[in-house]
């Protein structure tokens, strides 16, 4: 599904990854971990097309098609989400209308005709439940107001709504007490199926236990410094950063 | 009639102004100039009564003794009132029975502003007096308002039949001599709308009026007086386009507005003039005087929609004379390229216990300048008054300007003013995040920005609020990058 080959990116010309190779298979869980610093963000939004990021050298494969030059839309329309660390606010724009708008410029972009309001509602409503959302909810304005595991629920949301192919899960678990974790990964997990790929980002091991990772790579200083299984979750989670390095 | 995402993205793909073309309608227009004859021809034309006449030649002697006023937040470079022509009829009948009367090639333009006079009558609900340059051109359901005591119909007509009501109310909110352009705008008015709403009856139609400059070099100076009598209620649409020329066309109207006791008066305007070229060039100088006066616990709420005119300077007001009366402004002002807006509110408290809310959203983008100017005022019996003002202005790109200038005066101890501004900008992550989710950067402003609106557009009638938001994506096309 993805294959990262050989990845340079810099910001205002400073290199921020210097190499990164990485192969997501449909049907697989990525985690990756690593300490402050070191190039996770960065990697999610490249992958997602942010344009702040220069990529310098390298090339990103998605569904058998090089994406580097693609814009973040055509990204999305091809299949690709991006979870968010931190949401941004959008006042006067409802979840509901901004998910609504979100669905139909991809079914637009995909040439097939808008979604009928009641399919439209009966989604929204059967994904809400999955992430335990109450209606009230659904018509606040977009992030504005929302507790730190109110906008990881939204992001959760929207992912369920919108189906991708592959999910980036970039510090999901930030922000997030105990309880909105369960909530969340049992979301993901119940949206996780053959097709579909998911790549977490996350420093600690915690999520982990919820959402299992079928491979778990280490960032460091812009590079994947070791790969393993669960394992090395744990093994990190146990010794630190300063282990790898 | 539900407004399509596929619509709007062909709209969206047509960068120049939609409504920019001219009607080939042969017109019989005045020569340009303005002296007391041309002031006489047009009250002659329209076989207006000497009290008229008279009237207007008053508001003429005074406009003639006045400056132009330069203390708005705009610069451009004064019209010259020789230049103008006063008066454009497109040529036939004065007055049309039946739609069958009417110039084809009018009707095709109306088909063109999507408010085809047929389709308008089956979709029921809106009656629409339709002012081209000068002449009423014809009013839609006015035999079925009639049959409830309803006067709608053009001014001039107005003039005629009911000549007791216009004289006992024309000028009492908006004097002749209240400033340059009212004065000029009473001299020369060559048409507008007249509606009266008698006691008790609450209009259960949106009456709509839609104004557009056709013909070159002409100035267009219409007006309006609504007169809602004791307990009645009235919903009132007005929507302006014009064709885009190189040169600057003026637009000096008058709107009074009359709320008699308990009576309340709704009017909304989307307003749309040819706000000039992306150079700057052309575009209509809109220059009006809006304003309602409230008697006891009365209402009058204004809505507008501003996203055209090279230059606006526009300040719908409420006089709240009355004890209990409540006066409401809820606009949104949109300028792009080189637009330049200067427009707000007054509020000016008389009576005891009077209420004003004002929302003004303001929205700047390229290298216009957007300026907010209001001005509450509480005199000395008005005990109990109550303000609340909100002002937010959004910024896109960093050449534009947004301003506010807000005017408190208290004179009694009793009043609450609360004033609350905001000033923002559309963040690029606001952007990223909504390209992320599938949407384009076009679609995703327009999101933000109808999101920053909501409250405003939110007031206006169901069917106007759709052609609004529109409008609001249209107006700000291009303003990325």
């Amino acid at each position: 599904m993805l294959s990262i080959d050989n990845l340079h990116v810099s910001v205002d010309g400073k290199p921020i990854l210097n190499g990164i190779n990485l192969d997501v298979r449909a049907g697989e869980v990525h985690a990756i971990m690593g300490p402050n610093g070191s190039g996770k963000s960065t990697l999610s939004s490249v992958i997602a097309g942010n344009e702040d990021y220069e990529v310098t050298k390298g090339d990103i494969v998605y569904k058998n098609e090089n994406i580097i030059e693609l814009s973040p839309e055509e990204r999305a329309h091809k299949g690709i989400f991006l979870s968010f660390q931190y949401p941004v606010e959008i006042p006067g724009v409802t979840v509901t209308n901004f998910i609504k708008t979100a669905i139909n410029s991809n079914q637009r972009a995909r040439n097939e005709s808008e979604m009928p309001a009641n399919t439209m509602l009966k989604k929204i409503r059967e994904k809400s439940k999955l992430l335990e959302i109450d209606s009230k909810f659904l018509s606040r304005s977009l992030n504005e107001g929302f507790s730190g595991g109110e906008k990881k629920r939204n992001e959760i949301f929207q992912m369920a709504m919108l189906e991708p192919s592959l999910s980036i899960l970039d510090e999901t678990d930030s922000g997030l007490d105990i309880d909105a974790l369960k909530i969340v990964a049992n979301g993901v997990n119940k949206l996780k199926n053959k097709d579909n790929a998911i790549i977490v980002i996350t420093h600690y091991q915690r999520l982990l236990d919820y959402i299992i990772p079928d491979y778990v790579h280490v960032l460091h200083e812009g590079k994947i410094v070791k790969s393993g299984d669960k394992e090395l979750a744990h093994q990190l989670e146990e010794k630190g950063y300063d282990w790898i390095k | 009639m539900a407004y399509t995402e596929e619509e709007l993205k062909k709209e969206l793909e047509t960068k120049e102004y939609e409504y920019g073309f001219v009607t080939d309608i042969e017109s019989d227009t005045f020569p340009v100039g303005l002296d007391e004859e041309i002031v006489k021809s047009i009250s002659k034309r329209k076989s207006e009564p000497k009290w008229m006449t008279d009237w207007r030649l008053k508001a003429f002697k005074a406009w003639r003794e006045m400056k132009e006023p330069d203390w708005a937040n705009v610069k451009y470079i004064k019209p010259d009132f020789q230049k103008i022509s006063y008066f454009s009829a497109p040529k036939g009948k004065d007055k049309y029975k039946s739609l069958d009367e009417v110039d084809p090639e009018l009707l095709k333009t109306f088909d063109k502003l999507g408010i085809s006079l047929n389709e308008q009558k089956k979709l029921a609900g809106v009656a629409v007096d339709i002012v081209m340059d000068s002449v009423s051109v014809a009013t839609t359901f006015k035999e079925t308002l009639s049959k409830k005591g309803i006067i709608f119909c053009s001014i001039s007509e107005a003039i005629q039949k009911h000549p007791e009501l216009v004289k006992k109310y024309i000028g009492t909110v908006v004097p002749q001599k209240d400033n340059y352009y009212s004065a000029l705008n009473s001299a020369v008015f060559s048409d507008g709308s007249f509606c009266f709403i008698p006691k008790g009856f609450k209009c259960p139609m949106e009456l709509s009026t839609y104004f557009r400059i056709n013909q070159a070099g002409t100035g267009q100076f219409e007006r309006t007086l609504v007169i809602a009598d004791q307990d009645s209620y009235v919903s009132y649409l007005e929507g302006c386009t014009a064709p885009s020329r190189d040169e600057n066309q003026l637009h000096a109207a008058v709107v009074e507005l009359i709320a008699l006791d308990g009576a309340e008066i709704k009017y909304s305007t989307v307003q749309n003039w040819f706000p000039g070229n992306k150079n700057g060039k052309g575009g209509v100088y809109n220059f009006v005087t809006k304003r309602g006066i409230c008697h006891t616990n009365s209402k009058i709420s204004w809505t507008q929609v501003e996203t055209g005119s090279a230059v606006t300077w526009k300040y719908p007001s409420c006089i709240l004379k009355g004890d209990n009366s409540v006066g409401e402004f809820y606009s949104i002002a949109v300028t792009n390229n080189y637009q330049q807006a200067d427009t707000g509110t007054k509020m000016i408290h008389l009576g005891k216990n009077t209420k004003s809310t004002i929302i003004s959203k303001g929205i700047s983008a390229g290298k216009s300048q957007n300026s907010y100017r209001g001005l509450v005022q509480v005199n000395s019996r008005a005990t109990n008054a109550r303000n609340f003002s909100q002002c937010d202005s959004l910024l896109m790109g960093n050449k534009c300007g947004a301003h506010t200038f807000p005017y408190i005066e208290a004179k009694n101890k009793t009043a609450i003013i609360e004033h609350e501004a905001s000033t923002s900008k559309i963040g690029e992550d606001q952007i990223f995040y909504c390209n992320q989710r599938g949407i384009d950067t076009e679609k995703a402003i327009a999101l933000i920005v109808n999101g920053f609106s909501k409250e405003v557009l939110n007031k206006l009638p169901m069917e106007f609020a759709v052609e609004a938001q529109k409008l609001l994506e249209i107006s700000l096309e291009g303003s990325v990058g």
